[in-house]
């Protein structure tokens, strides 16, 4: 590799996993610049959306694209990236170094353990049903229940890969077991368990981003991501809909 | 419910979507600890009647500033705080109410609902809005003081 196409490949490595992980685009499009003038070619010129990441040295015959096509929220990785490229930037790593470590963040695997993720669910579900209907006779049932429907979550994203499908089904088995727990007499309000069980799945990243882009002036990303939470809301809500519908 | 307890679960569940969301560990104390002292102060816009989408703004606010003084004080992107500490303001019982009435064809109740979520959600948009004005203001503010201290030095 020539030390453009070394530079070029670094840039689009380090903008790639950070889209893939939910950073904001402000944010790469910042982080392969710095890279870039680090590395000695301050007029490089980025294009990021989060479908792919293009990147070109003006006057060179430099140009190169990344494509995107799976996209995980995992923001460890999007801090490791932007801790590397302030070693860079700070003279404390090389290029190659730099090109091998981003190797390796893009192969690690989620550092908090799937155990972890269902406590993280199950914090997340019960005291926000708490906070939100001020009642705590639900909030077993609402724990246990946030726990499976993200645990189902989980799995069905793990080997389906199709996200929408794998909310609408989580969805629909957390409303049919709030139904279950109700019937069987072990909550009192399906409609707060239901709530509560649902707040792991919210889409809060792609919501956060679509704002973020938006109102810095990416005018594809920003909305893009706007049609990607309101596709995870609406297979959520259709989900609970059906539910409700049928009982 | 008190509000000592409100607080603690704030804390426990932005710490709960930390997890979720896969933040660094060294940063899922901080963002808790911004989630609780957004949730006070929604809480005491709440107790002067301020209304839900006041609150929200003012939490977005406040999640949008911390967030950033956080952000430069870890070394770390400004999101991994204030995605986790923005759960608590999600309109999720709201959002649950606008997807069951017009489930059940109660149309004028599901209309209600769904203005509400639309004036939540546009309070948090905003109050990022604002926040990022602020942001800028305070890092020129650091700058101008950095400065000062410089040419007082020379």
């Amino acid at each position: 590799m020539t030390t453009d196409e070394l530079i070029i490949a670094t840039c689009l490595k380090a903008g790639r996993i950070m889209v893939e992980n939910g950073s904001e685009i402000s944010r790469v499009d910042d982080t392969m610049m710095r890279i870039a003038t680090n590395a000695g070619v301050p007029d490089a010129n980025t294009y990021v959306t989060i479908t792919g990441v293009m990147m070109s040295i003006q006057g060179r015959n430099a140009t190169q694209i990344a494509a995107i096509n799976k996209r995980t929220i995992d923001l460890e990785k999007v801090s490791q990236v932007n801790a590397l490229s302030r070693q860079f930037a700070a003279r404390q790593i090389d290029l190659p170094t730099l090109y091998r470590r981003l190797n390796l963040i893009d192969q690690a695997a989620h550092s908090f353990p799937l155990w972890l993720q269902l406590v993280g669910a199950a914090l997340v579900s019960g005291p926000l049903m708490i906070m939100f209907r001020d009642e705590t006779v639900n909030t077993w049932p609402t724990v246990v229940i946030g726990t499976l429907g993200y645990l189902v979550f989980y799995l069905l994203n793990r080997y389906l890969k199709i996200k929408f499908l794998s909310e609408l089904v989580a969805a629909l088995l957390i409303g049919l077991a709030a139904e279950w727990a109700y019937q069987v007499g072990w909550g009192t309000n399906i409609n707060d368990i239901i709530i509560g069980g649902l707040m792991p799945l919210v889409p809060g990243v792609p919501l956060t981003n679509a704002v973020r882009d938006t109102l810095a002036g990416n005018f594809i990303s920003g909305p893009a991501r706007g049609v990607e939470a309101m596709l995870s809301a609406a297979a959520l809500g259709f989900g609970i809909a059906v539910v409700i519908t049928l009982f | 419910m008190g509000v000592l307890g409100q607080l603690i679960l704030a804390y426990a569940a932005v710490l709960g979507f930390g997890l979720i969301l896969n933040i660094p560990h060294q940063a899922l104390n901080l963002a808790g600890w911004i989630g609780t002292l957004t949730w006070g102060a929604y809480l005491l816009i709440q107790a002067a009647d301020g209304g839900v989408v006041l609150g929200s703004l003012v939490g977005s606010v406040g999640i949008g500033v911390l967030s950033s003084l956080a952000a430069r004080y870890k070394k770390m992107p400004a999101i991994i705080f204030n995605i986790p500490s923005l759960v608590s303001f999600v309109p999720g019982s709201q959002a649950y109410q606008m997807v069951r009435n017009f489930a059940l064809g109660q149309y004028r109740l599901a209309v209600e609902f769904t203005l509400q979520v639309i004036m939540i959600t546009g309070a948090i948009a905003l109050g990022f809005l604002l926040a990022e004005l602020l942001n800028r203001l305070i890092a020129f503010c650091w700058q101008q003081v950095l400065l000062a201290r410089q040419n007082h030095q020379d």
